[in-house]
Protein backbone atom coordinates (compact mmCIF):
# COMPACT_ATOMS: atom_id res chain seq x y z
CA UNK A 1 0.00 0.00 0.00
CA UNK A 2 2.76 2.57 0.91
CA UNK A 3 5.84 2.41 -1.91
CA UNK A 4 7.72 5.21 0.42
CA UNK A 5 8.11 7.63 3.61
CA UNK A 6 6.68 10.41 1.61
CA UNK A 7 3.74 8.23 0.25
CA UNK A 8 2.83 7.38 3.87
CA UNK A 9 3.39 10.52 4.74
CA UNK A 10 0.94 11.97 2.43
CA UNK A 11 -1.99 9.74 2.84
CA UNK A 12 -3.07 9.68 -1.38
CA UNK A 13 -3.27 13.79 -0.87
CA UNK A 14 -5.10 13.29 2.69
CA UNK A 15 -2.07 14.22 4.63
CA UNK A 16 -2.80 17.60 6.19
CA UNK A 17 -6.27 16.07 7.39
CA UNK A 18 -5.34 12.14 8.80
CA UNK A 19 -1.86 13.89 10.27
CA UNK A 20 -3.87 16.53 11.48
CA UNK A 21 -6.70 14.12 13.40
CA UNK A 22 -4.11 11.76 14.43
CA UNK A 23 -1.52 14.89 16.03
CA UNK A 24 -4.35 16.21 17.75
CA UNK A 25 -5.71 13.41 19.71
CA UNK A 26 -1.77 12.65 20.42
CA UNK A 27 -1.29 16.03 21.67
CA UNK A 28 -4.54 15.65 24.12
CA UNK A 29 -2.96 12.24 25.38
CA UNK A 30 0.26 13.67 26.22
CA UNK A 31 -0.92 17.14 27.32
CA UNK A 32 -3.80 16.10 30.08
CA UNK A 33 -1.42 13.44 32.05
CA UNK A 34 1.54 16.43 32.15
CA UNK A 35 -1.34 19.00 33.53
CA UNK A 36 -2.19 16.70 35.97
CA UNK A 37 1.39 16.18 37.02
CA UNK A 38 1.93 19.73 37.53
CA UNK A 39 -1.35 20.16 39.24
CA UNK A 40 -0.37 17.91 41.44
CA UNK A 41 2.93 18.56 42.35
CA UNK A 42 1.97 21.95 43.13
CA UNK A 43 -0.64 20.99 45.19
CA UNK A 44 1.95 19.23 47.36
CA UNK A 45 4.66 21.36 47.27
CA UNK A 46 1.83 24.08 48.91
CA UNK A 47 1.01 21.53 51.55
CA UNK A 48 4.80 21.43 52.39
CA UNK A 49 4.73 25.14 52.31
CA UNK A 50 2.59 25.26 54.76
CA UNK A 51 4.20 22.80 56.62
CA UNK A 52 2.63 21.23 60.16
CA UNK A 53 0.80 24.22 61.11
CA UNK A 54 -1.28 22.18 63.88
CA UNK A 55 1.99 22.12 66.19
CA UNK A 56 3.44 25.34 65.99
CA UNK A 57 0.80 27.33 66.28
CA UNK A 58 -0.11 28.29 69.46
CA UNK A 59 4.10 28.27 70.29
CA UNK A 60 5.69 31.21 70.95
CA UNK B 1 -13.38 -21.65 49.57
CA UNK B 2 -12.05 -18.84 50.37
CA UNK B 3 -14.60 -17.04 53.37
CA UNK B 4 -13.37 -13.19 53.61
CA UNK B 5 -14.76 -11.37 50.91
CA UNK B 6 -13.52 -8.10 49.70
CA UNK B 7 -16.38 -5.17 50.71
CA UNK B 8 -15.85 -3.26 47.89
CA UNK B 9 -17.81 -0.71 49.58
CA UNK B 10 -14.91 0.80 51.72
CA UNK B 11 -13.47 1.57 48.03
CA UNK B 12 -16.14 4.42 48.49
CA UNK B 13 -13.98 6.47 51.19
CA UNK B 14 -11.96 8.42 49.55
CA UNK B 15 -9.17 7.31 51.42
CA UNK B 16 -9.17 3.86 50.88
CA UNK B 17 -9.74 4.89 46.71
CA UNK B 18 -6.87 7.03 46.78
CA UNK B 19 -4.69 4.06 46.66
CA UNK B 20 -6.51 1.74 44.44
CA UNK B 21 -6.50 4.36 42.11
CA UNK B 22 -2.97 4.98 42.23
CA UNK B 23 -2.23 0.95 41.50
CA UNK B 24 -4.66 1.10 38.55
CA UNK B 25 -3.25 3.68 36.94
CA UNK B 26 -0.10 2.63 35.24
CA UNK B 27 -1.93 -1.10 34.02
CA UNK B 28 -4.46 1.41 31.77
CA UNK B 29 -1.48 3.84 31.03
CA UNK B 30 0.41 0.27 30.03
CA UNK B 31 -2.19 -1.19 28.26
CA UNK B 32 -3.45 2.47 26.23
CA UNK B 33 -0.06 2.73 24.85
CA UNK B 34 0.34 -1.03 23.69
CA UNK B 35 -3.59 -1.07 22.14
CA UNK B 36 -3.31 2.51 20.65
CA UNK B 37 0.34 0.91 18.90
CA UNK B 38 -1.36 -2.33 17.87
CA UNK B 39 -4.39 0.08 16.54
CA UNK B 40 -2.36 2.37 14.26
CA UNK B 41 -0.35 -0.25 12.94
CA UNK B 42 -3.69 -1.89 12.04
CA UNK B 43 -5.01 1.16 10.89
CA UNK B 44 -2.56 2.84 8.97
CA UNK B 45 -0.43 -0.18 7.63
CA UNK B 46 -2.76 -3.50 7.63
CA UNK B 47 -6.53 -1.72 6.88
CA UNK B 48 -6.90 -1.39 2.66
CA UNK B 49 -8.11 1.94 0.71
CA UNK B 50 -11.45 3.18 1.01
CA UNK B 51 -13.02 2.66 -2.22
CA UNK B 52 -14.76 5.62 -1.93
CA UNK B 53 -12.76 7.72 0.37
CA UNK B 54 -9.38 7.47 -0.48
CA UNK B 55 -6.89 7.48 2.59
CA UNK B 56 -9.08 10.12 4.16
CA UNK B 57 -11.23 7.31 5.72
CA UNK B 58 -8.30 6.61 7.92
CA UNK B 59 -9.68 9.50 10.49
CA UNK B 60 -12.14 7.07 11.66
CA UNK B 61 -9.86 5.21 13.63
CA UNK B 62 -9.73 8.31 16.05
CA UNK B 63 -12.72 9.85 15.42
CA UNK B 64 -14.83 7.27 16.07
CA UNK B 65 -13.50 6.34 19.26
CA UNK B 66 -13.41 9.74 20.86
CA UNK B 67 -16.84 10.42 19.24
CA UNK B 68 -17.95 7.26 21.51
CA UNK B 69 -15.71 8.40 24.67
CA UNK B 70 -17.03 11.85 24.67
CA UNK B 71 -20.88 10.69 25.17
CA UNK B 72 -20.08 7.10 27.78
CA UNK B 73 -17.81 9.57 29.63
CA UNK B 74 -20.91 11.82 29.93
CA UNK B 75 -23.30 9.02 31.37
CA UNK B 76 -21.03 8.09 33.57
CA UNK B 77 -20.44 11.58 34.58
CA UNK B 78 -23.81 12.16 34.95
CA UNK B 79 -24.13 8.33 36.81
CA UNK B 80 -21.23 9.14 39.67
CA UNK B 81 -23.30 12.42 39.45
CA UNK B 82 -27.18 10.73 40.18
CA UNK B 83 -25.13 8.72 43.10
CA UNK B 84 -23.39 11.47 44.54
CA UNK B 85 -26.99 13.67 44.75
CA UNK B 86 -29.08 10.20 45.96
CA UNK B 87 -26.39 8.97 48.57
CA UNK B 88 -24.66 11.93 49.10
CA UNK B 89 -21.39 10.07 48.69
CA UNK B 90 -18.71 12.36 48.32
CA UNK B 91 -16.66 10.11 45.97
CA UNK B 92 -19.46 9.53 43.89
CA UNK B 93 -19.21 13.34 43.36
CA UNK B 94 -15.32 13.55 42.89
CA UNK B 95 -15.11 10.92 40.08
CA UNK B 96 -17.48 12.88 38.12
CA UNK B 97 -15.64 15.77 38.56
CA UNK B 98 -12.44 13.82 37.71
CA UNK B 99 -14.52 12.79 34.33
CA UNK B 100 -15.67 16.15 32.86
CA UNK B 101 -12.67 17.52 31.30
CA UNK B 102 -11.40 14.13 29.93
CA UNK B 103 -14.94 14.10 28.60
CA UNK B 104 -14.78 17.76 27.29
CA UNK B 105 -11.60 16.96 25.63
CA UNK B 106 -12.96 14.29 23.87
CA UNK B 107 -15.57 16.02 22.48
CA UNK B 108 -13.15 18.47 21.25
CA UNK B 109 -11.24 15.70 19.29
CA UNK B 110 -14.37 14.15 18.13
CA UNK B 111 -15.42 17.90 16.50
CA UNK B 112 -11.84 18.59 15.36
CA UNK B 113 -11.35 15.03 13.41
CA UNK B 114 -14.92 15.81 12.47
CA UNK B 115 -14.37 18.87 10.67
CA UNK B 116 -10.87 17.52 9.28
CA UNK B 117 -12.79 14.67 7.76
CA UNK B 118 -15.77 16.87 6.42
CA UNK B 119 -13.50 19.58 4.48
CA UNK B 120 -12.16 16.59 2.21
CA UNK B 121 -15.59 14.71 2.13
CA UNK B 122 -18.33 17.21 2.22
CA UNK B 123 -16.88 20.22 1.27
CA UNK B 124 -17.37 22.26 4.28
CA UNK B 125 -15.72 22.04 8.35
CA UNK B 126 -18.88 22.46 9.83
CA UNK B 127 -22.59 22.01 8.60
CA UNK B 128 -25.27 22.65 11.24
CA UNK B 129 -26.17 19.41 10.88
CA UNK B 130 -27.88 17.19 13.56
CA UNK B 131 -25.88 15.02 14.59
CA UNK B 132 -22.69 17.47 14.55
CA UNK B 133 -24.68 20.18 16.43
CA UNK B 134 -25.63 17.80 19.13
CA UNK B 135 -22.16 17.11 19.63
CA UNK B 136 -21.77 20.50 20.27
CA UNK B 137 -24.41 21.06 22.85
CA UNK B 138 -22.26 17.92 25.04
CA UNK B 139 -19.22 20.24 24.53
CA UNK B 140 -21.23 23.21 26.26
CA UNK B 141 -22.59 20.50 28.37
CA UNK B 142 -19.42 19.77 29.70
CA UNK B 143 -18.09 23.19 29.34
CA UNK B 144 -21.44 24.38 31.86
CA UNK B 145 -20.86 21.25 33.92
CA UNK B 146 -17.19 22.61 34.96
CA UNK B 147 -17.91 26.60 35.44
CA UNK B 148 -21.31 26.26 37.53
CA UNK B 149 -18.99 23.40 40.06
CA UNK B 150 -16.28 26.48 39.84
CA UNK B 151 -18.49 29.18 40.34
CA UNK B 152 -19.73 27.98 43.57
CA UNK B 153 -17.36 28.16 46.56
CA UNK B 154 -19.19 25.55 49.11
CA UNK B 155 -17.91 22.27 47.48
CA UNK B 156 -20.63 19.82 48.54
CA UNK B 157 -23.06 22.98 47.32
CA UNK B 158 -21.31 23.11 43.53
CA UNK B 159 -21.69 19.07 43.35
CA UNK B 160 -25.14 19.11 43.59
CA UNK B 161 -26.13 22.06 41.61
CA UNK B 162 -23.14 20.58 38.94
CA UNK B 163 -24.39 16.93 39.30
CA UNK B 164 -28.36 18.42 38.62
CA UNK B 165 -26.98 20.00 35.18
CA UNK B 166 -25.48 16.81 34.31
CA UNK B 167 -28.35 14.28 34.64
CA UNK B 168 -30.92 16.90 32.82
CA UNK B 169 -28.01 16.88 29.80
CA UNK B 170 -28.06 12.93 30.04
CA UNK B 171 -30.99 13.33 27.59
CA UNK B 172 -28.80 15.07 24.78
CA UNK B 173 -27.10 11.52 24.27
CA UNK B 174 -29.30 9.45 23.10
CA UNK B 175 -30.21 12.57 20.80
CA UNK B 176 -26.44 12.20 19.53
CA UNK B 177 -26.46 8.29 18.76
CA UNK B 178 -29.74 8.51 16.89
CA UNK B 179 -29.71 11.73 15.05
CA UNK B 180 -28.53 10.31 12.32
CA UNK B 181 -31.18 7.90 12.23
CA UNK B 182 -33.77 11.33 13.23
CA UNK B 183 -33.19 13.13 10.84
CA UNK B 184 -32.18 13.47 6.98
CA UNK B 185 -27.96 14.41 8.17
CA UNK B 186 -25.05 15.07 6.44
CA UNK B 187 -22.91 12.74 8.40
CA UNK B 188 -23.27 9.43 7.86
CA UNK B 189 -25.12 6.77 9.27
CA UNK B 190 -23.88 4.14 12.23
CA UNK B 191 -21.15 1.84 10.55
CA UNK B 192 -21.40 -0.12 13.23
CA UNK B 193 -24.47 -1.26 15.24
CA UNK B 194 -25.76 -3.82 18.09
CA UNK B 195 -26.92 -5.23 14.44
CA UNK B 196 -23.83 -5.64 12.53
CA UNK B 197 -21.88 -4.11 10.76
CA UNK B 198 -20.44 -2.59 7.10
CA UNK B 199 -17.08 -2.67 7.11
CA UNK B 200 -14.59 -4.68 5.85
CA UNK B 201 -12.73 -6.37 8.79
CA UNK B 202 -9.43 -5.64 9.36
CA UNK B 203 -10.87 -2.02 9.43
CA UNK B 204 -13.40 -3.03 12.07
CA UNK B 205 -10.67 -4.43 13.99
CA UNK B 206 -8.19 -1.45 13.97
CA UNK B 207 -11.32 0.45 15.09
CA UNK B 208 -12.21 -1.58 18.15
CA UNK B 209 -8.67 -1.48 19.08
CA UNK B 210 -8.30 2.08 18.62
CA UNK B 211 -11.25 2.27 20.88
CA UNK B 212 -10.27 0.22 23.27
CA UNK B 213 -7.54 2.36 23.45
CA UNK B 214 -8.90 5.27 23.94
CA UNK B 215 -11.44 3.42 26.97
CA UNK B 216 -8.08 2.40 28.34
CA UNK B 217 -6.27 6.07 28.21
CA UNK B 218 -9.62 7.15 29.75
CA UNK B 219 -9.71 5.41 32.27
CA UNK B 220 -6.38 5.77 33.49
CA UNK B 221 -6.64 9.56 33.32
CA UNK B 222 -9.43 10.23 35.05
CA UNK B 223 -8.11 8.16 38.40
CA UNK B 224 -4.84 10.38 38.03
CA UNK B 225 -7.28 13.20 38.15
CA UNK B 226 -9.85 11.81 40.69
CA UNK B 227 -6.56 11.32 43.30
CA UNK B 228 -5.81 15.13 42.69
CA UNK B 229 -9.26 15.82 43.13
CA UNK B 230 -9.32 14.07 46.35
CA UNK B 231 -6.02 15.25 47.66
CA UNK B 232 -6.78 18.74 47.09
CA UNK B 233 -10.68 18.14 48.85
CA UNK B 234 -8.82 15.73 51.63
CA UNK B 235 -5.88 18.18 52.07
CA UNK B 236 -6.71 19.30 55.51
CA UNK B 237 -7.47 15.87 56.66
CA UNK B 238 -4.86 13.79 58.56
CA UNK B 239 -3.79 10.79 55.99
CA UNK B 240 -3.80 13.57 53.24
CA UNK B 241 -1.35 15.05 55.08
CA UNK B 242 0.40 11.73 55.44
CA UNK B 243 0.36 11.18 52.28
CA UNK B 244 1.59 14.55 51.24
CA UNK B 245 4.34 13.97 53.62
CA UNK B 246 3.31 16.89 55.36
CA UNK B 247 3.10 15.69 58.85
Amino acid sequence: MWNSASDFLAMGGYGLYVWGSMGACLLVCIMEPVTLNLKRRALLSEAREQGAPDTGQFES
Amino acid sequence: MPTDKINWFQFAAPQRFYPLAGRLTPWFTVAGVLLAAYGLYLGLWVAPTDATQGQAYRIIFVHVPTAWMSMVIYVAMAGWAGVGLVFNSRLSSMMACALAPTGALMTVLALWTGALWGKPTWGAWWVWDARLTSELVLLFLYIGFMSLHASIDDVRRADRAAGLLALIGVVNVPIIYFSVKWWNTLHQGASVSFKGTSMATPMLIAMLVMALAFWAYCIAVVLKRVRVIILERERHTAWARAEMGVM
